[in-house]
């Protein structure tokens, strides 16, 4: 026990290997214990969501948290590379500014209001329904027109195919809107 | 286990600041300041407690027809900085807790839970690289990422680093491709081009050489770095003949006193 | 490219580093030219010249492929009579209405092809769309009877025009007009040609400093004619490549959230009265050769998808459920309509318009007559806070008091917390796995939509109105996970590959496709990505080969180097030892390779061509190379599917203190201003009060409008604020001072930036004036770690006339010493600007 004690002290160590006191007789337990903070956590493949490079990431967590994001060196196009906003992907994902609950603004309101995810989806609904109810057009001189102008849809470059593929039928072909557009445009 | 380095190329380096973000987001490092410089695009300045990695951008004149590859002009170079991890590292000489060492893979590293933030280290970098955080007081500079290399990872800037400017690797091999790469941009028609490993002074060489183009110190790498330690003996010396001069004289006195009072 | 792409820019220093040449064209030496060998400052806007000038020298010192010209492309094609050039008209071609402002692009076509006066269709062009649908197979639809003369003689042959209408693009052009000197230019010509043959091959990159131009599909037009004529397409190291800045920009187009087309490129109808019923609809739309050929099954699978079993033959498979175009819906058309007060609801998903978007005043207060606004985002954008903290706010035009728009804003998941798949810039699919859940009440657009689908369809299923019809039929029965009940995404992606009925099968690839119902497929050109239950190719990752076959999915069928029967000469054989990619293997007797052959495997490359009376792929023949188009080769000339020329034609930007030197017509004819109240245009040419030309950019260090970079401190501390470059010399002249405060403003929006004065901007001597840039990167806005004017409130809300894409890489501004006035007095200062006569210089 006092052993064990003394032998953790850089100074008994470097008398007893007459090492000179930098290398590591010096280090403390937490330095010989160092590793990587992803040692030993689950891995899952993914892709950078900044640019259409398409650089393969690492995903690293534990216990449903994330650890960090890194390149993934299998990647025959990024070879485990990334750029400054690929490499800060795992800040995107946990930086403090994230928005973890649905904010409502009531008309002529000065604040933001937090309600929960249920009811705004029931607003939403409620609301599309309504607007699409009173604009919709379903013929025009006898032809077949099944058209709202009255909602429109702008989409992001990052949103996934299959996203895109829902948000495209849902609102086109289910629901008649036609003012659907995408960063793409641009 | 291999003694490592890294070779940064600045003839490769695209000065995106990868490696820096990629150091901040391993080590958990937070940012230093939201304060525009207007030095080039450069606004996080050098090496630092909170900046492990920094890229330094040099604006030069560009002339249409020539890019910054053309080997008849320098126009705007981009280098990452780093700690240079000295074969004698000041720092390390200079820390008297034991907190700085000298890993296995050759890197000089600070353990943070036992600096006491004296900040010895600090005047004893030739590099300007170790600072103390203002937070918290104690020394910080780059890792070499042991924890990383304990496990055979390369450290997260040279991963990062999208056109493999930062390599990294066994020193004696990057030594050689080092030269080689010289070698090859003079051949180029880059006469301008150098290998910065001051192994002819006293820091010995240092675990993360560069090759940059032009003067050296455009890049914050001065010509001719000392350990401050070498002045250490002829200190000693000085302060040894002042001791006994020092001595002498109160001898002398004392003497002249005794004679004055047997008088 | 290593300003936006730095790690796919790891692949042009790879290049590099064994021997390539680098040729940067910018009007700033950014970090591209500093990593390349020839830097060329041209003046923003003057493109084609620039590009055009390339192709005369090609065609000048007889620099062409002769041999892939010939073959692959429609150099050969004789155009009608009554063809009339921009050289011949002062800047228009043939069929230019004035009072319409379009063209009828009837004389466009081939000689020979049907036309309305022998009794053939009407040349394309819908009012409303982009230039997509039949006009992509153009009049050559039919191509049979068009006439050819390979030697390239005929005075009326494709290859004879184009060097006509080139002519006067000259070396000395360029040095007038786009302020490169003559050496410089000659330089690039000789560097950019000697890479080119059957040994070599050169690529062109681009990005949005190409596309976001009143002409901008004409730039990428100009490219095209130069790397076909230099044999640049099809094969290794070739191509023109659009560096795209999004994750799944390609994606978003691939599978649009665009108004006027459908998954895969197939067109939305127009209401117009060929387009009633499906078949006219598919009459009008679909080639007799080529890949189009096969138009209604892919449609038709689209439509059996959707609608699943209540699309039948009988309802035309669901085709009146659609919805019909009626005009510009795009995001200009509609946002101008909702500035006018004319739509109540807006949806905007992971996008940030109050920042991102041309003349963001009018955008921002365009989203207040709005009933509501639905937000989803990872970050309170500035779209989601307009009401209460946007520049109109602080200047007194809107206040929260009088804003009646009811605003919601869902908190979005990260990539890491959903499954999905990408498609990068090289049309590659790939998926992404769930590591963990989203926080709070974050979800996926996914769940988003699936589960306000599932509340609508709840709503509608007792409504039989007819509008109703298409919303019950919709098949939306995705299988959910218990943990937020978020559906699988991998049954999308099924969906999106593609069954074959009534067993459900996957299919293999969109060559199973059938027109008669009895297959479903969301998306064709995706189909093969899932190909057997378990086979998730977008998921797969094992590469194998220099072009990465194993990592992922390349639309169409995995090809990663589209049209590559065009890498063998007609006879099969590899063009060279050295650029070989696919070949016809002689005793296998088919295409083999090192990529997979984009043509048919088993078409031996004799096998003759049948374009004049033959269906589908088979009438191209086995040295057809490009099987989209009806005739099989790549288009010298575009003889329709362009609503503003055939040819690339050098107009002035819509703003420019430059007259067109080649042409009467200053502007791009069927460009479309936009031009009301609150978004003015400066006179054109050079208007006094705006003197200098501005472009905008991004920086490496941001993300576009910002909301996934300004929000990071590890990003925000490396570019914290908004700057502008000017040369020394402008500086100068605008009595600037490095590190303090310009103002900038155009007839549109008043901006402050610090000024960065640099030698990397360059005042360019042009016509005998001097011409300055000034350099201004849009990352900017009122929230985040750091904020900054945002840069696009200067621009105008403009459409090209293709794509409806704005001119935001050359315009004019004024510049000016100090920070711009606070509050309504930055209104005034913006209107006394415009009231000025002449330009104060110091």
């Amino acid at each position: 026990m006092l052993n064990d004690l003394l032998s953790r002290w850089p100074l008994i160590r470097q008398l007893q290997t007459g090492a000179d006191g930098t290398g590591a007789e010096a280090m403390t337990e937490h330095t010989r214990n160092l590793r990587p903070k992803h040692y030993g956590a689950e891995v899952t493949r993914s892709i950078c969501p900044y640019c259409g490079v398409g650089c393969g990431q690492l995903v690293y967590h534990r216990d449903g948290k994330l650890i960090s994001i890194e390149g993934d060196p299998e990647s025959p196009i990024s070879r485990g590379h990334l750029c400054p906003k690929g490499a800060d992907t795992y800040e995107l994902h946990t930086h403090s500014g994230r928005q973890t609950k649905v904010k409502y603004r009531r008309p002529y309101s000065r604040r933001w209001e937090e309600i929960d995810l249920e009811s705004a989806m029931d607003m939403v609904a409620d609301r599309l329904w309504d607007t699409r109810d009173r604009t919709f057009q379903e013929t025009r001189h006898g032809a077949s027109l099944m058209q709202t102008k009255a909602i429109g849809h702008l989409g992001g470059a990052t949103l996934d195919n299959e996203e895109n593929y829902l948000i495209k039928k849902l609102f086109s072909a289910g629901l008649g809107m036609v003012c659907i557009s995408n960063q793409a445009r641009i | 286990m291999s003694v490592t380095a890294f070779l940064t190329d600045s003839t490769l380096c695209i000065g995106c600041k990868a490696c820096e973000v990629a150091c901040k987001e391993w080590n958990g490092v937070g940012e230093d300041g939201l304060d525009w410089s207007g030095f080039s695009y450069d606004n996080t300045g050098s090496v630092g407690a909170s900046t492990w990695r920094h890229v330094k951008f040099v604006e030069q004149t560009p002339e249409p027809g020539f890019g910054g590859n053309a080997p008849e002009m320098n126009s705007w170079a981009f280098s990452s900085d780093v700690c240079k991890h000295c074969e004698n590292a000041g720092c390390l000489e200079a820390c008297p807790t034991g907190s700085i060492v000298r890993t296995e893979f050759g890197g000089v590293y600070v353990q943070p839970d036992i600096c006491n933030g004296c900040g010895y280290c600090v005047v004893s970098c030739p590099f300007g690289v170790v600072e103390r955080n203002e937070q918290d007081g104690r020394a910080f500079k780059c890792t070499f990422c042991y924890d990383r290399q304990k496990v055979g990872l390369v450290p997260a800037c040279a991963k990062a680093c999208p056109t493999e400017s930062i390599q990294f690797g066994e020193i004696g091999a990057l030594r050689r491709k080092a030269e080689e790469r010289l070698a090859e941009l003079r051949g180029r028609g880059m006469r301008d081009a150098t290998v910065y490993d001051p192994v002819d002074t006293s820091v010995g060489g240092s675990h993360a050489m560069f090759i940059v183009r032009g003067d050296p110190r455009t890049y914050n790498l001065p010509p001719k770095p000392e350990v401050p330690t070498i002045y250490l003996k002829k200190a000693w010396a000085s302060s040894a003949i002042a001791a006994a001069l020092l001595l002498g004289g109160t001898l002398v006195a004392f003497l002249a006193d005794g004679q004055r009072n047997g008088r | 490219m290593a300003e936006n792409h730095p790690v796919g820019f790891q692949w042009v220093i790879a290049a590099r580093e064994r021997g390539a040449k680098i040729i940067h064209v910018d009007p700033r030496f950014n970090r591209t030219s500093a990593m390349a060998d020839i830097w060329v400052p041209l003046r923003a806007g003057s493109d084609i010249i620039f590009l055009g000038a390339l192709i005369h020298y090609v065609l000048e010192n007889k620099k062409e492929f002769r041999d892939y010209v010939v073959n692959y492309t429609n150099a050969s094609t004789i155009l009608r009579d009554d063809f009339r050039d921009t050289e011949d008209l002062d800047g228009l071609f043939s069929g230019w209405d004035a009072d319409k402002k379009k063209y009828d692009p009837e004389t466009w076509l081939y000689k020979g092809a049907p036309s309305k006066d022998s009794g053939g269709e009407k040349a394309g062009h819908s009012d409303a769309g982009g230039g997509h649908g039949k006009d992509r197979g153009g009049e050559a639809e039919d191509a049979g009877k068009f006439e050819a003369d390979p030697t390239l003689e005929h005075p009326r042959c494709v290859f004879q025009v184009l060097k006509r209408h080139f002519s006067r693009y000259t070396p000395q052009m360029v040095e007038r007009y786009c302020g490169v000197s003559k050496e410089v230019f000659l330089k690039t010509a000789e560097a950019f040609t000697s890479a080119s043959g059957p040994e070599k091959t050169a690529a062109i990159c681009y990005a949005v400093g190409w596309t976001q131009h009143s002409k901008g599909v004409q730039i990428i037009r100009a490219a095209a004619i130069l790397q076909l004529l230099l044999g640049n397409i099809g094969r290794p190291g070739g191509g023109i490549l659009a560096l795209r800045g999004h994750a799944s920009i390609q994606g978003s187009t691939d599978i649009p959230t665009l108004y006027d087309i459908l998954p895969g490129y197939l067109p939305m109808p127009v209401f117009e009265a060929d387009s009633h019923n499906l078949k006219d609809y598919i009459k009008k739309h679909k080639a007799r050769t080529g890949l189009w050929a096969n138009f209604d099954k892919y449609f038709i699978s689209l439509l059996k998808a959707y609608y699943g079993e209540a699309a039948n033959a009988e309802n035309e498979f669901g085709f009146n459920w659609l919805p019909r175009v009626t005009g510009d819906h795009s995001h200009f058309g509609y946002w101008l309509e909702m500035a006018e007060g004319k739509m109540e609801g807006l949806f905007v998903m992971g996008q940030n318009p109050a920042v991102g978007a041309p003349n963001g005043r009018l955008e921002r207060k365009a989203l207040a007559k709005l009933k509501w606004l639905v937000v989803r985002d990872m970050v309170e954008t500035e779209t989601a806070s307009f009401w209460y903290d946007s520049p109109e706010t602080e200047r007194g035009e809107l206040s929260p008091d009088d804003l009646a728009t009811e605003v919601f804003l869902f908190p979005a998941a990260g990539t890491a917390e959903k499954d999905g798949t990408f498609t990068n810039t090289q049309r590659l699919l790939q998926y992404r796995n769930q590591a963990v859940e989203p926080p709070g009440d974050a979800r996926s657009e996914t769940w988003f939509m699936y589960h306000l689908g599932r509340r609508l369809k709840e709503k509608a299923k007792n409504d039989t109105r007819p509008r109703n019809g298409g919303l019950n039929a919709l098949t939306w029965n995705y299988s959910t996970r218990v943990e937020h009940a978020e559906p699988d995404v991998e049954e999308v992606l099924q969906e999106i590959n593609g069954r074959s009925l009534p067993d459900g099968k996957l299919l293999e690839g969109f060559k199973a496709l059938k027109n008669d119902g009895s297959t479903t497929c969301g998306c064709w050109i995706y189909s093969g990505v899932f190909p057997r239950p378990g086979e998730n190719k977008a998921n797969k990752r094992e590469p194998k080969g220099y072009l990465g076959h194993g990592w992922g999915f390349a639309w169409p069928n995995d090809c990663r180097i589209i049209y590559n029967r065009a890498s063998a000469r007609p006879d099969g054989k590899p063009w060279s030892e050295r650029k070989k990619l696919v070949w016809w293997d002689v005793e296998k007797k088919h295409w083999t390779g090192l990529d997979t052959p984009d043509f048919e495997k088993t078409t031996p490359p004799d096998a003759k061509e049948n374009i004049h009376r033959g269906r589908g792929v088979e009438a191209l023949g086995g040295a057809k190379p490009f099987i989209l188009h009806p005739d099989g080769v790549g288009w010298l000339f575009v003889a329709s599917g362009l609503k503003d020329g055939p040819l690339p034609t050098h107009y002035e930007a819509l703003e420019s203190p430059v007259s067109n030197p080649l042409y009467a017509q200053q502007t791009d004819p069927a460009a479309d201003k936009k031009e009301r109240p609150g978004n003015e245009y400066a006179a054109s040419p050079a208007d006094p009060r705006f003197p200098y030309v501005l472009t905008t950019y991004r920086l490496t260090e941001h993300h576009t409008a910002g909301g996934m970079s300004r929000t990071l401190s590890h990003l925000a501390e490396l570019q914290p604020e908004l700057f502008t470059e000017v040369s020394p010399e402008l500086a100068a002249e605008a009595g600037l001072e490095h590190g303090d405060w310009a103002t900038i403003t155009t007839p549109r929006g008043i901006v402050e930036a610090r000024v960065m004065v640099t030698r990397r901007m360059r005042a360019m001597w042009v016509d005998g004036r001097r011409i300055h840039h000034v350099g201004l990167p849009y990352h900017w806005g009122y929230r985040g770690l750091v904020t900054g004017d945002i840069a696009n409130d200067l621009l105008s809300i403009s459409e090209e006339p293709n794509v409806r894409i704005m001119e935001a890489k050359a315009l004019v501004c004024n510049l000016t010493p100090g920070r711009r006035a606070c509050g309504a007095a930055a209104l005034t200062q913006l209107a006394a600007n415009m009231k000025r006569t002449s330009v104060s210089t110091k």
